[in-house]
C-alpha cells in the first residue's frame, strides 16, 4: 500500500512539475494545486498506512494494541487541505485578476515588474472594469 | 507568566477582529490600530525584560497538554528579540500607514490584514512545534497576499503571480519535508526531534535538511531562491514594502536560523558549508542586483537580500561569536530597512515616481531629509558608528575566527559595493540638479507628524544601537549561546511535564 502512495506521490509532484515550468498562468495554477495534494497525500503515509486498528483504548485496558492506524498525520492532512484549499481559491481569484490587467494568460508577458531602468507608465494604474479593457489593451 | 507569553498571538489576533468591523470609520480605525501597535510594542518589550532577567527561556503549553503531545509555546531571547524589533517596526508602519494609505485600502480592512500579518509572524517566532510553524507561516502568507494586491493595481497582480506561485511552492517543500521527517522521527515538537533526530541516519537527515533549506530559503530570499522578491515588493503602496522588506524574509531567516542550529546539527561539515556557499552568494549576487537597478525601492530590495547573506553566513560558522553576529544583524537590519523604505516612500511622493534619472535637487529644499536618508543608508553600508558598522564588525571577526577568508573577503567587498549603492541613490536624489521637466508633485505641502515620527524613533534607533548597543549585544551573544546548547531548550520543554505531572496538571 506504501509503494502504491509513493507512486502516486511521485506522479503528482512529477506532473506539477511538469505544469509549473509551462508558460501558461492556468497550466501554473493547476500545477500548484497537483502538487499541493501530492504533498498531502505524502503527509498522509507519512506515519506508516494501518488498515481497520483505529486508535482506540479497548474497554478494560489501558494501553491500544500494537499496529495502529496513526491519528497524527490525519489531523495534519487535514489542516493542510484547508489551508491549500483557501490559499488556492485567493491564487484562482489572483490570476482571473491578472488576466482583466494584462489580457494574457502567458507568464513571459509578465516581466514589467523585473525589467531593468524603466517603470511601466501602467504600473500603478488600478485594473479596468471587464469588458471594457481587454478591447482597449488589445487595441494599444 | 503563561499571559505574557500569549499576548503576541493574543494581541495580534484580538485587533485583526476588531478592526474589520470599524474599517469604514477612518479616524476610529487609525485610533485603534496605533493602539493595538503600542500594546503589543509594550507586551513584547516586557516579554524581552522579563528573560533577560529570568532563566532565559520560558515555555507555555497551550491546553495544558503536555509535551510532545500537546503545542507548546517557547520563547527564548531570540524570539523574544525578535517580537520586540518587529513590534517596534509594525508600530512604525502602522502609523506611517494612517497618512499614507487611501480610504479605498482602507476600507478593504487593511489594518485587519496587517494586524494578521503579524499574527502569524508573532506565532512563527514563538511556536515550539514544526506544524504549528507551517500554520503560522501560511497565516502570514495569506494575510501577505492579500496585502500584496489589495487595490489590485497593474504592477501589483503582476508581482502577486510571482510572490504567490514560488511561496506556495516553498510551502509545498515545508509540508513534503515535515511529511518525511515526522515519518522517520514519529514527533513534530521542536525539543523531543532534537533529542530523537541524534540517534538517526544522517544521510537521510541530510535530505530532509536540503528540502528545509529550500522551503525556508525561498521564504528568506537566500541566493538561487530569491527571484519573487525584486519582482514583487516595489509595486504595493510604500508602507507595505516597508513592513514586508522588515518582517517576511526574516521570519525565513529566523526559521533556518531555528532548524539548523536545533535540529540538523548532525552534519555541520556537508549542511552548514552549503550554507556558507549561499550566505556568500546571496550577498554578492543580492548588492550587484542593486547597483544595476535605477529604481529607490528595487536598489532596496536588491539590498534586502544582499543583507539576508550576511545573516545566513553568521549561521552557517555555527559558532557564538557567529550566532550572536547573525542576532544582531537581524535586529539592526530590520530597523534600518524598514527605515530605508520610509524614506524612499518620501522621495516617490515628492516627485511622483522612484526613478532616479527623474528625482534631484532634494538637498536644497529639504536637507533634513538627506541627513534623515544617510543615518539608515551609511548604516545598512557599514559606516561607524552605527549599528551596521557593529553587526558588520561582528560579522567578520566571526567569518575570521572560523577561517572562512573567502566568504569573509566577500562580505567586505559587498560592505564597499552597499556604500556605493547607497551613494547613487544619495547623488541622484539629493545632491544633483533638479530634474529639468517640471516635477509631478502628487502631493506636496509639508510631511506630516505621521509620516515623520516613525522615521526619527527608527532612526534614533539606529544611531542608539550603534552608539550603546552594548545591551543589546549581550542579549544577542546570550541568545547565541541559547541556540548552541540543544540540551537547554529540550530541558526546559521537558521540564513542563514534570512540573504539570506534579502538580496534578
Amino acid at each position: 500500500m506504501e509503494v502504491l502512495f509513493a507512486i502516486m506521490v511521485g506522479t503528482l509532484y512529477g506532473c506539477a512539475l511538469y505544469l509549473l515550468l509551462r508558460r501558461s498562468i492556468v497550466k501554473l495554477t493547476v500545477g500548484l494545486i497537483l502538487i499541493g495534494n501530492g504533498a498531502n497525500l505524502l503527509l498522509f503515509s507519512a506515519g506508516g498506512l494501518v488498515r481497520g486498528r483505529p486508535p482506540l483504548v479497548l474497554e478494560g485496558t489501558s494501553t491500544v494494541p500494537a499496529p495502529y492506524a496513526d491519528p497524527l498525520p490525519q489531523a495534519l492532512i487535514l489542516t493542510a487541505i484547508v489551508i491549500s484549499f483557501g490559499v488556492l481559491v485567493f491564487a484562482v481569484a489572483l490570476i482571473y485578476q491578472t488576466y482583466r490587467a494584462l489580457a494574457t494568460d502567458d507568464l513571459d508577458d509578465l516581466t514589467t515588474t523585473d525589467r531593468l531602468g524603466e517603470v511601466s507608465e501602467t504600473a500603478h494604474q488600478p485594473v479596468v472594469p471587464v469588458g471594457t479593457s481587454l478591447s482597449s489593451d488589445q487595441g494599444s | 507568566m503563561d499571559l505574557l507569553l500569549t499576548l503576541p498571538i493574543l494581541i495580534p489576533l484580538t485587533w485583526s477582529l476588531v478592526l474589520y468591523p470599524v474599517r469604514r470609520r477612518r479616524a476610529l480605525s487609525h485610533a485603534i490600530a496605533i493602539t493595538g501597535a503600542t500594546l503589543l510594542l509594550g507586551a513584547t518589550a516586557l516579554l524581552l525584560v522579563f528573560l533577560v532577567s529570568g532563566k532565559g527561556i520560558e515555555v507555555v503549553t497551550i491546553g495544558s497538554w503536555p509535551p510532545p503531545y500537546g503545542i507548546v509555546l517557547v520563547a527564548d531571547l531570540l524570539s523574544a528579540a525578535m517580537l520586540l524589533v518587529c513590534a517596534l517596526v509594525s508600530w512604525a508602519a502602522v502609523v506611517y500607514s494612517t497618512d499614507w494609505i487611501d480610504p479605498g485600502r482602507e476600507q478593504a480592512g487593511y489594518y485587519s490584514l496587517v494586524f494578521a500579518l503579524l499574527l502569524g509572524v508573532n506565532g512563527a517566532f514563538l511556536t515550539g512545534d514544526l506544524f504549528n510553524l507551517y500554520v503560522w507561516f501560511e497565516v502570514m502568507l495569506m494575510a501577505s497576499f492579500v496585502l500584496l494586491v489589495l487595490g489590485v493595481e497593474r504592477g501589483q497582480v503582476e508581482g502577486g503571480i510571482k510572490y504567490v506561485s514560488l511561496n506556495l511552492l516553498a510551502s509545498t517543500f515545508f509540508l513534503s519535508a515535515t511529511g518525511i521527517l515526522y515519518g522517520i522521527a514519529g514527533t513534530l515538537n521542536f525539543a523531543d526531534l532534537s533529542r530523537v533526530l541524534e540517534s538517526v541516519d544522517p544521510h537521510i537527515l541530510n535530505v530532509v535538511a536540503a528540502l528545509f533549506g529550500i522551503a525556508f530559503g525561498i521564504k528568506a530570499g537566500v541566493f538561487p531562491l530569491f527571484f519573487w522578491l525584486p519582482a514583487s515588493y516595489h509595486t504595493p503602496p510604500v508602507p507595505v514594502s516597508a513592513l514586508f522588506a522588515g518582517l517576511l524574509t526574516k521570519v525565513g531567516v529566523y526559521a533556518l536560523i531555528r532548524v539548523f542550529t536545533l535540529l540538523f546539527v548532525h552534519d555541520p561539515g556537508w549542511t552548514h558549508r552549503i550554507l556558507l556557499a549561499c550566505a556568500a552568494l546571496t550577498m554578492l549576487t543580492g548588492v550587484l542586483g542593486a547597483l544595476a537597478q535605477h529604481d529607490v525601492r528595487r536598489i532596496l530590495s536588491f539590498h534586502i537580500i544582499s543583507q539576508i547573506g550576511y545573516m545566513i553566513f553568521g549561521l552557517a560558522l555555527l559558532t557564538p561569536l557567529g550566532l550572536a553576529s547573525s542576532v544582531f544583524y537581524l535586529i539592526h537590519h530590520i530597523v534600518v530597512k524598514t527605515n530605508l523604505f520610509f524614506i524612499g516612500g518620501l522621495l516617490e511622493r515628492r516627485f511622483g515616481t522612484g526613478l532616479l534619472d527623474r528625482v534631484g535637487g532634494l538637498f536644497r529644499t529639504q536637507a533634513w531629509l538627506g541627513v534623515l536618508f544617510l543615518i539608515p543608508a551609511f548604516s545598512l553600508a557599514g559606516i561607524p558608528p552605527l549599528s551596521g558598522f557593529v553587526a558588520k564588525l561582528l560579522v567578520i571577526r566571526a567569518g575570521l575566527a572560523a577561517h572562512a577568508y573567502l566568504a569573509t573577503t566577500i562580505a567586505v567587498v559587498v560592505g564597499l559595493l552597499t556604500l556605493l549603492s547607497m551613494l547613487k541613490i544619495w547623488n541622484e536624489a539629493f545632491w544633483k540638479a533638479p530634474p529639468v521637466p517640471a516635477v509631478v508633485n502628487e502631493r506636496p505641502g509639508p510631511y506630516s507628524v505621521q509620516v515623520l515620527l516613525p522615521i526619527f524613533v527608527l532612526a534614533s534607533v539606529t544611531v542608539f544601537l550603534g552608539l550603546a548597543g552594548e545591551p543589546i549585544l549581550a542579549v544577542a551573544q546570550r541568545a547565541a549561546e541559547q541556540l548552541l546548547d540543544r540540551h537547554g531548550y529540550q530541558a526546559a520543554v521537558f521540564s513542563i511535564v514534570a512540573e504539570s505531572v506534579g502538580t496534578g496538571g
